[in-house]
């Protein structure tokens, strides 16, 4: 989960002592930098949680705050302050990097809804049987059979052009599945963004397992691209 | 006093460092005393004084480059291929070097270097070229230089870069920011022009080889991916030339100047003049004279140079293609490259960048305006003017650069998860949360790495360090938060707390390479160095040093062979600068005595050409058969330049 610095609100300036009420960056009567607000990454850009951002806007907001946070603006400012602009900063760049990328943003928001997301990094075993989509367990499981023939033949110094093309029409297939989930994403962001809490829990569940089907077929897709490259 | 005085920029290379400012709205580089802008990384130790008591005095640059061939026992260079790494890692590299670990190091340990008879940590060489750098600033501004930004390869990790911002300490100097050298050779080029677009820095220098990809919009300079080689410079073509020559001198003349360090270092000198010469001319030659009067004599067109040369240009390659890929662009998005190094002086090399960048096809050059070997130390400049503020020319300038490596954690079966990306902007975060697996556990102990490969083995371990304090609890109930942090300069902190009992845990973060505090603080350089009350004395005192050194050396070149080859007027005139210098060093006129020093190195140019140029002959002739036996068995040094030719 995301970390929240505590910070009890209404906040005082550090420097003109007058109290702000939301989680800021900056104080509103003297423009101060302030230590690292609690909320989510979406308020670190002043937007409320949804999913089919702005990136142009993204990308103009997260300039005009760097220039302002960086870290070079305080080499010779007070000890707090280098502090204030390294921490703010790291969660201006971690913010951005979540937000601008369409997956990580998608699962960053349903987390911040408690939906259990599986992390690829969190080295949960991506044959975990599980996460299978059903429908894709009888073609994963001969795709797999063909890929160790493949690495079989390649270790011998072998190729079957058979093997080959048949690895090959499966990686377009997947890709073209790929396409598929995330437009699939995209129709479910609207869902989320225009809808009431009631059509927003559904769509989070939806999400979940396109995310999981996702994750699983680009997997997929991986194996099959390094056992050709080889 | 120093918190607003002004900041440097330093380019602290593996062959030449450099120091420059923003002169106005320009960057400049400071020349050294002898008007040269380069200061060769080059530190030597001087003879013990005659009496046996104090220390040695510690010379770099060009002076310390002149003593190679004479004592190369007392010089070390390419220093910044040792630096932040452990005893394995140097032992692997002085393969290639003629320098000798302290016969007293013990694995864990930062390792020191013989240097005659001390003993140096690499950061501890490398103050010393950065305590010289801050001494020319100092000496050209006419007041203290405290402040600086240093450059380092972008490739470098953590421990590479603590050990360079360590040096800086110890010299001296507040390291306000460590910048990446491609990104700051962008800055550079970016600096007089409102340029939009991404452009690719490909920067191969002396030891090692950077590739950065930048966007630029709106005065913000944007890394979006890195890569690179820490291993992989211009000495490797050295060594490969060397390598020729030492083989053909041994399997055609009988003569293994291996033996003879001295002499290898001159054939080394050849080499670069070599290299360098191919770079404009068709062919060059190596012309030696042997110690039984033969000649080695050897053409090498750049046909031949250029093939021998081309597996170490080609490990460039899989560097840029990643850098592209994780860029999410190709080859012909990029408007712009810009060439960094002395390396990219090769022809081959530019055709190379050429063809990785579809440049030719697209009707593009690769940058070559500014000087390859200053565009870094001049982009430092802008960096440190950004740093100090209130400049109007780069107040609208933002440099956003990158972690070139992942950061992980070691996990159960020694696999590594990793928590923070390689090529994620910095400064970055990353939370994690760790518990304990056994009833009223109260220590957890957490390893560090960084690297893109699976297993934490493979990968570069940066620190190991206990959770303590932990209140006893069940097992998996205590909720230790961690919190690693990396920050501008790409150097990792953490932080930590137990969620249930509120506690903060306490960590000591033991790096696995690297001085502790204490250490370093030990080895800073004379600590009264920073006094502005003994600033004018202290330049005094050095002026004199610098015109005693010289006029020692030229004593003693009066003895040397090489005196003989120069013209009447030649003397005449190293004679009369020397007067004039050895009246100036007795009075009390900074300025009379700097003037003269420069005019005594001026007029003896020739004469240390001439002395070099000498030099292969009379380092074999001046040892006797005895003493070269004894080297024989001095299997300490480790062996030089390609020690069993691993020349394919």
């Amino acid at each position: 989960m995301l970390k929240v610095i505590d910070s009890a609100i209404p906040v005082e300036c550090w420097s003109c002592a007058v109290a702000h009420n939301e989680s800021t960056l900056f104080c509103p009567h003297c423009s101060k930098i302030q230590p690292p607000p609690g909320g989510d990454y979406f308020s670190v850009f002043s937007l409320v949680p949804r999913l089919d951002l702005d990136l142009g806007m993204l990308e103009h907001q997260f300039h005009k705050l760097s220039r302002k946070l960086h870290p070079d603006r305080y080499a010779r400012a007070s000890e707090n302050e280098k502090d204030w602009s390294l921490a703010d900063t790291a969660l201006l760049n971690d913010a951005y990097r979540t937000l601008r990328d369409p997956i990580r943003r998608t699962e960053y928001l349903l987390k911040l809804r408690g939906a259990e997301i599986g992390e690829e990094h969190a080295g949960k075993d991506r044959k975990d049987p599980s996460r299978v989509p059903a429908d894709l367990l009888e073609e994963a499981f001969d795709l797999n059979m063909q890929l160790e023939e493949m690495r079989m033949s390649k270790k011998i110094g072998d190729t079957d052009p058979e093997l080959q093309s048949g690895l090959e029409q499966a990686k377009k297939k997947y890709n073209d599945m790929l396409d598929g989930v995330d437009s699939d994403l995209r129709a479910q962001w609207q869902v989320w963004d225009d809808g009431e809490e009631g059509a927003r829990k559904e769509s989070e569940k939806k999400m979940v397992a396109l995310l999981d089907r996702r994750r699983y077929i680009s997997n997929l897709v991986r194996d099959v691209t390094e056992t050709l490259a080889t | 006093m120093a918190a607003e005085g002004r900041v440097v920029g330093i380019d602290l290379g593996t062959t030449n460092s450099l120091v420059a400012y923003m002169e106005g709205d320009k960057p400049v580089v400071i020349p050294g005393v002898d008007g040269s802008n380069l200061v060769p990384s080059v530190v030597a130790l001087d003879p013990m004084p005659k009496d046996g008591n104090g220390r040695p005095t510690v010379t770099v640059g060009n002076s310390a480059r002149r003593t190679l061939v004479e004592t190369p026992e007392r010089v070390i260079y390419s220093v910044k291929r040792l630096m932040g790494r452990g005893l394995e890692e140097v032992q692997s590299e002085l393969k290639f070097f003629p320098f000798r670990l302290a016969d007293d190091v013990e694995a864990g340990e930062v390792p020191r270097i013989q240097l005659g008879e001390m003993r140096f940590t690499p950061p501890e060489i490398s103050a010393y070229i950065l305590r010289q750098l801050k001494r020319n600033a100092e000496r050209f501004f006419g007041s203290p230089v405290t402040q600086a930004v240093i450059t380092v390869p972008a490739y470098f990790n953590d421990a590479q870069r603590q050990a360079t911002k360590d040096a800086g300490r110890m010299a001296g100097l507040e390291v306000l920011r460590l910048v990446n050298e491609p990104t700051a050779a962008a800055l550079a080029y970016g600096l007089d022009r409102n340029k939009e677009g991404l452009i690719a820095v490909y920067d191969f220098g002396g030891g090692t080889f950077d590739i950065s990809i930048l966007k630029l919009s709106d005065g913000i300079f944007e890394v979006q991916s890195t890569n690179g080689d820490t291993h992989l410079g211009g000495d490797d073509i050295d060594n490969l030339l060397l390598a020729i020559a030492l083989d053909e001198i041994h399997s055609e003349h009988g003569i293994d100047l291996r033996q003879h360090p001295g002499a290898v270092q001159a054939l080394r000198k050849s080499a670069i003049d070599a290299k360098i010469r191919l770079s404009s001319e068709p062919v060059a030659q190596f012309d030696v004279e042997l110690p039984n009067g033969d000649r080695y004599q050897r053409e090498i067109p750049r046909e031949v140079f250029e093939q021998l040369i081309e597996p170490v240009l080609n490990r460039t390659a899989g560097p840029c293609k990643q850098a592209l890929a994780d860029a999410g662009v190709t080859p012909e998005q990029i408007d712009e490259v810009v060439l960094v190094g002395g390396s990219t002086r090769i022809p081959a090399v530019r055709k190379l960048v050429e063809n990785l960048f579809h440049l030719a096809a697209r009707g593009k050059k690769p940058h070559i305006e500014l000087n390859p070997d200053e565009v870094v130390a001049l982009g430092a400049a802008v960096q440190a003017d950004i740093l100090a503020g209130a400049s109007a020319t780069t107040e609208e300038m933002l440099l956003l650069d990158v972690t070139p490596l992942s950061l992980g954690i070691e996990a159960l079966g020694g696999t590594v998860a990793k928590i923070i990306q390689r090529n994620s902007t910095i400064p970055a975060s990353a939370t994690e949360h760790f518990t304990t697996g056994v009833d009223g556990q109260t220590n957890v102990a957490i390893h560090v790495v960084q690297g893109e490969r699976e297993l934490a083995a493979d990968c570069r371990s940066l620190a190991r360090f206990d959770l303590k304090g932990i209140p006893p609890m069940s097992a998996g109930l205590p909720r230790i938060e961690v919190k690693f942090l990396i920050d501008a300069d790409g150097i990792l902190q953490v932080s930590a707390r137990e969620q249930r009992s509120g506690q903060q845990s306490q960590i000591e973060v033991k790096p696995t390479y690297g001085l502790t505090d204490e250490q370093v603080e030990s080895m800073i350089l004379d600590s009264f160095d920073n006094a502005e009350a003994d600033f004018a004395k202290r330049l005094l005192i050095e002026a004199r040093n610098e015109a005693d050194s010289i006029l020692t050396k030229v004593e003693q070149a009066q003895s040397n062979p090489a005196w003989s080859q120069l013209r009447g007027e030649e003397i005449a005139a190293i004679e009369s600068t020397r007067n004039h210098l050895s009246a100036a060093r007795s009075g009390d006129d900074l300025n009379a005595i700097r003037e003269a020093t420069i005019a005594l190195d001026k007029s003896t140019h020739r004469l240390a050409e001439l002395m070099m140029d000498a030099a292969v002959t009379s380092a074999i002739r001046g040892k006797t058969m005895g003493e070269a036996g004894e080297q024989l068995n001095e299997d300490l040094t480790a062996p030089h330049p390609m020690a069993p030719a691993e020349f394919r």
